[in-house]
């Protein structure tokens, strides 16, 4: 186990290194640059700006000097966003923030989606399943943005019961978690449903029916044990991305997280930080599909992940 | 057997029906009519043989026997006591008598939880109907459960799906024993094995019949199997019960005609025997379930069909002693 974990992480830190020189080379793709803009500088200033952070080279040296830093933990300074910090200080502020309501999203999406999930499936055919389905399917087909200018709407503009924007107070938290956790919960509930009709549809089941084991036990201890490897597939890649912030909630809450910050960055074409938060993103991916290649061995034991693949 | 006059009932069967929903479109419900009116009596300490093609509603039926699956109408009676009344909908609880009738499914790997160790599996059973005192005692019985199989010890810590079928078959029966039932449906128990697996568990299964005084119901679509082991047999066609009879009556003496097509099908290990033997071969399909036939459900293949197979359900009589069959031409 210990050689396989070290085998997936000396994979992983390839992985993050084609990830950083494709970001690279497409970033530098899209035309214009972060001193580019309505009101341009005069051409010896921009000479100057591109000299001093390196821009002027020709760009395979740029990503080799890019790399270069990388690998030795320096992933550059902000160009334009705030101006001359080191990006690494900006996620560190940043993500926490993103990474407080994202957490809490995501237990929310837990929480909520597997129990409904085998609500549904447990009252398959019935109005209780039709209901739950019918939410289960809003929330995946709903974009973000509409649930979060609609909760802000009902609870800030129409009943005022709830702060609008910021993360001053815990009042903050409920709507842009809320927001955030509605798509993923809808999703978790529908894959919890239909893996629960498969288990509960498998002969194991009429075993422990056969045992006289009781209701709860049947649905609790052999069907939902069984059906929690589709939903672990789901979550692994699922936290990685909802702990970096949802771009379009932190936006319509003007929350200043990590999502926000990653897509004004492009807008003004701050190379380092487009760089740092997209292989930060893919670490936190990478290391999120170990964790739940991990935990599947827990799940189900007739899964073994040293074996197979290369 | 059959010179035992009135020998003790352990379980009766009366009228028992089950229907499957089906819909067909909008609104629409259709049934499944999987079994259909059957009645009868399974003794104590003898095995039951339950015979007929794929589909014909012998798993259906020995599932709602032990109430795996809950029937639609019709009467169980389990050694004295009422165990489904489809009349008085009162819900019996069944918990008693999952200690008292087991079941051993036909596919052995997937009857067995995969998350689940194999002393986990056994010791649920232990747990439910609490059948031990201490940590020790339940350790014991799980491992006096193991070797009772032919499995070793150690075994109780693996996972299923590291067993080979037959092992995993023989972690199905020793989970049906570990509540020391009277009475087990071992539904098609043998036909996800391998030949010479097979021979193995039929022989464990008859000598713990003999050792613990089991009763057996056995479902089976081998017919040489169940011509072993069978004291009684059942043929079953289409949902129905078309005729029951002893074990060597049914094959030296068959009734209903599909019972002889049945018979005649049986592979003969000898090429001289077999080609002089006369083969019945039924035309057509088996029809659906949803729209049985009028009548006798078999007379649509029925060689020796005559018009009033089409209009009249054939009654269930007693041609010879011990030996019933439901058909007009008998």
């Amino acid at each position: 186990m210990a050689k396989y974990i070290v085998k997936r992480i000396a994979q992983a830190l390839i992985l993050i290194i084609v990830v950083a020189c494709l970001t690279f080379l497409l970033m530098n793709l899209v035309p214009g640059g972060p001193f580019l803009s309505e009101k341009s500088p005069s051409p010896e200033v921009l000479a100057a700006m591109e000299a001093k952070y390196g821009l002027d080279q020709p760009l395979p040296i740029q990503l080799k000097n890019y790399i270069f830093h990388m690998v030795h933990g320096d992933f550059g300074v902000s160009l334009k966003m705030q101006k001359n910090r080191p990006v690494i200080l900006i996620i560190e502020e940043m993500f926490p923030i993103s990474a407080k309501i994202g957490l809490i999203a995501l237990l929310i999406a837990v929480s909520i989606g597997i129990p409904i999930g085998c609500l549904s499936a447990y009252y398959r055919g019935t109005r209780i399943d039709s209901a739950l389905r019918v939410v289960m399917t809003l929330g995946i087909s709903v974009p973000s943005f509409v649930i979060a200018t609609l909760l802000l709407l009902l609870f800030c503009v129409k009943l005022q019961w709830l702060p609008s924007i910021g993360l001053t107070s815990w009042q903050h938290y409920i709507l842009p978690c809320a927001a955030l956790s509605f798509y993923p919960m809808c999703y978790t509930g529908r894959l919890a449903r239909s893996s629960m009709l498969d288990a509960i549809n498998q002969d194991y089941i009429r075993t422990a029916m056969a045992k006289g084991a009781s209701t709860k036990a049947i649905i609790f201890k052999h069907a939902l044990r069984n059906a929690l490897i589709p939903v672990l597939t789901f979550l692994g890649p699922l936290t990685a991305f909802i702990l970096t912030g949802g771009f379009v909630v932190e936006t319509v809450f003007s929350i200043p997280g990590l999502g926000r910050y990653f897509i004004q960055s492009i807008l003004v074409r701050d190379y380092p930080i487009i760089m740092a938060t997209t292989i930060f993103l893919a670490a936190l991916v990478i290391f999120m599909n170990l964790i739940v290649d991990i935990m599947y061995r827990v799940v189900d034991p007739r899964i073994d992940i040293t074996k197979g693949g290369n | 057997m059959s010179d035992i006059k009135d020998p003790e009932v352990l379980l009766e069967v009366i009228n028992l029906k089950k229907y499957f929903d089906v819909k067909i479109g909008l609104g629409r419900k259709n049934y499944v009519k999987a079994v259909e009116d059957i009645s009868f009596k399974i003794h104590k300490g003898e095995t039951f043989g339950l015979v007929g093609e794929s589909g014909c509603g012998k798993t259906t039926l020995g599932r709602s026997i032990i109430r795996l699956i809950e029937p639609t109408s019709g009467k169980i009676i389990y050694d004295g006591d009422v165990i489904f009344d489809g009349d008085k909908r009162k819900n019996i609880n069944m918990t008693a008598y999952r200690r008292k009738m087991q079941i051993i499914f036909q596919d052995p790997s997937a009857s067995l939880d995969p998350r689940m160790t194999v002393g986990e599996i056994i010791g649920e059973a232990l747990d439910v109907h609490k059948l031990f005192q201490g940590k020790l005692e339940r350790k014991k019985r799980i491992d006096f459960l193991l070797d009772r199989v032919g499995l070793n010890t150690e075994h109780a810590n693996r996972y299923p799906h590291e067993f080979s079928g037959g092992q995993q078959q023989r972690i199905g029966i020793a989970r049906a024993l570990a509540v020391e039932p009277e009475f087990i449906v071992c539904d098609e128990p043998i036909s996800a094995l391998d030949v010479s697996i097979q021979s193995q568990i039929v022989n464990m299964l008859e000598d713990m019949q003999e050792e613990l005084g089991l009763t057996y119901l056995f479902i089976a679509h081998d017919l040489s199997v169940v011509r072993h082991i069978s004291t009684r047999i059942g043929v079953m066609y289409l949902g129905n019960m078309v005729e029951l009879g002893d074990s060597n009556e049914i094959y030296h003496n068959p009734l209903h005609p599909y019972t002889q097509t049945l018979l005649s099908a049986v592979p003969v290990p000898d090429p001289e025997v077999n080609r002089n033997t006369h083969r019945i071969i039924l035309e057509g399909d088996v029809p659906s379930p949803i729209n049985p036939p009028t009548g006798c459900r078999f007379h649509t293949r029925c060689p020796y069909a005559k018009d009033i197979c089409k209009e009249k359900i054939p009654e269930w009589k007693e041609i010879e002693p011990n030996h019933f069959a439901a058909c007009h031409i008998l």
